[in-house]
């Protein structure tokens, strides 16, 4: 049973979206089935992490089958430490969108809770895939549903947002899906707990673009700011939250675990790369006119710290990489979500428009501020432990990388103070009129929860960063049973 | 008197059935009363084609040792047993696409009977081996096409697409015949393997018919710098014809190149491969570059199968045994996607009466969402997205040129991919993401035309494009086991 657990949690979605699709349900109770099979799913996760042992290395909850062994590709599914926070991320996040958008009541909810769903599964198997040609399904099978999602449900210029969003991915991936073949074929089978470790540039090149499109790093954000401006609310949310965490889990599992030579070569210009991205995209939050530019820009940024985590190459950085993943995700959602529900009030998330909510919305200026200051990492937050350790791990490769993270942190604090008291304090602005109401009792039942999760991190950073990796006996730290660690 | 050889009847029984079906359908369209003779001719040529994948379905499971029959003039081997198949198949679909189109009822029998005619003489072109039965062949299935393309002659273009289709055709028929006299100066032989075997040295005579041989298949499989002909002809042909055309021309044609190389040039390999992959460059960067600017869908869609002939050219450019299975493996979803792409914009033609743009598809999917998520399916396809066939077809593609050691050719198929994602998706944004003030909804209002058939052959399509993702093992072992017939 328990073998068959990270199937189930990959197929579950899927057959909801099936469901969904072609299930003659009456309209309206096609929202409700879609969340009620989001809540499941993350009960069936917490059932999961019930049954994981954390303190052996082992790929666990796993299957493996055949899939065409005329190249040696099969379906191959489990989870690592790691991988299980990162699956647990999708279905929070993927339960808090869809309830959210159950909240809204999206047009056409057939199609559009269908490809939710699809995309919350897609994000899972990417989550749990061990096998590179399943990886890569995954991969480019969740571009299908947030393609549609936004070019359908989206804004005003959502078309221009699509194909940038598009050309970027699609560019991106088939390079990966060039590295594969070659990588695959190189070493006679696609099974990633069965591949060695390789030391060509030029692949893993093919793999880092891909990711850095995906994450973004900087100079690869261009679909950034239109795909998540033009979004619903909740794509943006999951986009940013989930979506962006697949390609920093590409890094780890398969860019620096697999190509350990490049990743120590390409070290240096990829930490250029992402501190970069993290003070360009602290500016441009702190300079973006309306709320989801700020938590766009504000994502570019904190990509570019975790990739500092990841590329610091040794167990601090790698630790606080994770944690900070799983904070970002769950910080991005709440964020997004609130972006929407304040859009929703004032028509308008322009920050000149905006201004003066916290008076008479109680609830909404307490959780807004909550998740801001977690965002802005005050000690004690569960960003303050990832970033912390981020910056501990990274003062290890050069002293100048940490200053960076340092300032990028005050820069941080910047952005999401004006962010705050752009919307909550001041004088109201022109958008916001009495009439438009506190938060309701099922969207804090939606962010509550989200809050409550990054709370809990923040009493105990210690069950991601002291979970997710194991330790080889002499200290290195060994992500899998197959990686070579790092030199 | 004249010694006749040994007739192997079932080898010879695909091509056999589809002409006598073609012939009986004649006999329909003079003898049958006026309105019996539409239902009557599509069930005849429905079972003909049915009857043809079954034939060649036993003959591939008969055939285990490859062997040539009738006097050395055709092969009974899996390969050609295979693509035989494959060609029932897509005129199976073809006959569903076209029962519904409102043919001039005095015309329909016949083109019934020409869709078997086509198909009977794609099942022969394919197991030819020797160049005589080679040209009949081409030249058998081809002139059933001409007429096909022309025969709606109510049709704006498509008299103009028949003639075009006539004359480059004969011109690429001439070429072909031209450099067969030339490899039969250069050898004395005329079968594929006494032409391998046959003693000659890099004889320019030889190369020059190679290259002439080549272009002349190349101007079927519609692969540049020979495919200015594809755009005009798919665009003016009754659309069932295109989507047979697209499909089944593109199979018989692909599989015979690959097989002809392999079998009567393999000394020549060095200079064919590059050949084959410059030719491969050309369609994979003329068609994807020209289908972007296009708005007329049969015309993208036209362009589109220039590319794929040039993807599809990559595996038999590395020449190895993984090219060929990769080669009739990507040839299943091929087939299905582009029979299911046109037959979806016929549904679209049929509902609006005349030619379908990427501005009057605006709407489609809401309004028909079937065949609209079948549509989107087969893009994807087309661009080599997981769930679809097309998917695993690109993977097979790229591991076969990487095998050959060509990872530039890889590097060229990603790079055409890329552009390609602008106008498949742009099929996609037609049908969903337009505004509701754009749309243009059927003009006759109310629901539109119930066609079964269509529907069901749409279907098909979308099964075996989908399905071809889930059971690659099956068809890669049948793809293996067809590929073992040619040397390597």
């Amino acid at each position: 049973m328990s073998d068959w657990l990270t199937t189930i949690l990959i197929a579950l979605p899927l057959a909801g979206a099936l469901a969904v699709w072609l299930a003659p349900l009456p309209r309206p109770w096609v929202a409700s089935l879609a969340t009620l099979v989001s809540l499941v799913e993350v009960a069936v996760w917490v059932d999961a992490v019930g049954r994981f042992r954390f303190g052996s290395g082992a790929l666990q909850l796993g299957v493996r089958r055949q899939w065409f062994r005329d190249l040696g590709v099969s379906y191959h599914v489990g989870v690592f430490g790691f991988s299980l926070w990162l699956v647990g991320l999708t279905v929070v996040c993927g339960a808090a969108a869809c309830t959210y958008a159950w909240w809204v009541g999206r047009e056409r909810p057939r199609a559009y809770f269908g490809l939710l769903l699809f995309l919350i599964g897609a994000t899972a198997g990417v989550f749990c895939a061990q096998d590179l040609l399943l990886f890569y399904a995954f991969f480019e099978a969740m571009l299908i549903p947030l393609y549609v999602l936004i070019g359908v449900w989206g804004g005003a210029a959502r078309l221009r947002a699509t194909i940038t969003f598009v050309v970027y991915t699609v560019a991106g991936s088939l390079l990966m899906l060039a590295a594969i073949v070659v990588y695959g074929l190189q070493q006679g089978t696609f099974d990633l707990t069965r591949t060695g470790t390789s030391a060509n540039d030029w692949l893993f090149l093919g793999f880092a673009v891909a990711f850095a499109v995906k994450a973004p790093l900087w100079p690869f954000h261009g679909w950034l700011p239109d795909a998540y401006r033009e979004s619903p609310a909740e794509v943006a949310a999951l986009l940013s939250g989930v979506v962006s965490k697949v390609a920093a889990y590409g890094f780890l599992r398969i860019a620096i675990a697999k190509f350990p030579g490049p990743a120590h070569d390409f070290r240096v210009p990829l930490l250029v790369l992402a501190s970069i991205g993290l003070v360009y995209g602290s500016l441009l939050a702190f300079r973006a006119p309306d709320v989801r530019g700020v938590v766009a820009y504000s994502s570019l940024a904190q990509m570019g710290l975790i990739t500092y985590g990841l590329f610091a190459a040794n167990d601090l950085g790698l630790d606080g990489a994770v944690l900070q993943m799983v904070n970002h995700g769950l910080i991005s959602t709440t964020l997004f979500l609130l972006a929407g529900m304040v859009e929703r009030r004032a028509a308008t998330g322009e920050l000149a428009l905006l201004g003066g909510m916290a008076r008479g919305r109680p609830a909404l200026a307490t959780v807004l501020m909550t998740t801001g200051v977690i965002a802005l990492a005050v000690p004690l937050s569960s960003s303050f432990a990832g970033e912390f350790l981020i910056l501990a791990g990274v003062f290890r490769q050069g002293w100048g990388w940490a200053v960076v993270g340092a300032a990028a942190i005050v820069l941080a604090a910047l952005y999401m103070l004006r962010l705050i008291s752009a919307v909550l304090h001041v004088e109201p602005g022109p958008a916001v009129t009495p009439a438009a109401l506190d938060l309701r009792g099922a969207e804090l039942a939606i962010v509550v929860p989200l809050v409550a999760c990054l709370l809990a991190l923040s009493a105990w950073p210690a069950a991601i960063s002291g979970h997710a990796l194991t330790r080889a006996p002499e200290g290195s730290t060994c992500l899998t049973p197959d990686c070579q660690g790092f030199r | 008197m004249i010694r006749r050889p040994h007739v192997d009847w079932f080898a010879l029984s695909p091509s056999l059935v589809l002409t006598g079906v073609a012939g009986l359908l004649l006999l329909v369209a003079v003898l049958a009363p006026r309105h019996r003779r539409k239902p009557l001719a599509a069930a005849g040529a429905g079972a003909g084609f049915v009857a043809a994948f079954a034939l060649a379905v036993a003959l591939a499971a008969r055939s285990p040792h490859p062997a040539t029959a009738v006097a050395d003039a055709v092969f009974r081997d899996r390969w050609a047993a295979l693509a035989q198949a494959l060609v029932a198949a897509c005129g199976g679909v073809a006959v569903l696409l076209s029962y519904g189109e409102r043919w001039r009822e005095e015309h329909v029998a016949e083109y019934y009977a020409l869709l078997a005619a086509a198909g009977g003489g794609m099942a022969f072109f394919v197991q030819a081996s020797n160049l005589m039965t080679l040209f009949l062949g081409l030249e058998w299935f081809s002139i059933a096409l001409y007429v096909l393309c022309a025969i709606d002659i109510d049709l704006v273009g498509s008299l103009e697409a028949g003639l075009k289709y006539l004359i480059v055709g004969a011109v690429g028929s001439a070429t072909l015949l031209l450099g067969a006299a030339l490899v039969y100066g250069a050898t004395g032989q005329l079968g594929f393997d006494r032409i391998g075997a046959a003693p000659h040295a890099h004889d320019s005579l030889l190369v020059l018919g190679l290259a002439l041989v080549l272009g002349g298949l190349a101007f079927k499989a519609s692969a540049a710098p020979f495919h200015m002909w594809t755009p005009d002809a798919y665009t003016g042909a009754p659309t069932p014809v295109t989507a047979f055309m697209s499909s089944a021309t593109k199979v018989a044609a692909l599989a015979v190149v690959y097989r002809l190389l392999e079998t009567a040039f393999p000394t020549e390999r060095h200079l064919w491969t590059w050949a084959v992959a410059g030719i491969a460059c050309a369609s994979l960067a003329v068609g994807n570059v020209a289908a972007l600017v296009q708005r007329n869908v049969k015309r993208l869609l036209a362009y589109s199968s220039v590319s794929h002939a040039g993807f599809m050219l990559i595996p038999v450019a590395a020449a190895n045994a993984l090219g060929g299975r990769a080669l009739l493996y990507y040839l299943i979803p091929y087939s299905a996607m582009s029979l299911g792409a046109f037959g979806v914009v016929a549904a679209r033609e049929r509902e609006l009466g005349r030619a379908v743009t990427l501005d009057n598809l605006a709407g489609f999917g809401w309004e028909r969402p079937f065949l609209g998520a079948a549509m989107w399916a087969f893009m994807l396809g087309f661009l080599g997205f997981p769930l679809t066939g097309g998917f695993i077809g690109k993977f097979y593609a790229f591991s076969a040129a990487y095998e050959h050691g060509w990872w530039w050719l890889i590097v060229v198929g990603v790079a055409g991919t890329v552009v390609s994602a602008a106008y498949y998706l742009a099929v996609v944004r037609a049908m969903y993401m337009r505004e509701a003030s754009e749309l243009q909804l059927a003009p006759a209002g109310g629901s539109p035309p119930r066609d079964p058939a269509l529907a069901a052959g749409v279907a098909l399509c979308l099964a075996v494009t989908v399905g071809s993702f889930f059971a690659v093992q099956p068809l890669v072992d049948a793809a293996r086991s067809a590929a073992s017939a040619l040397p390597f």
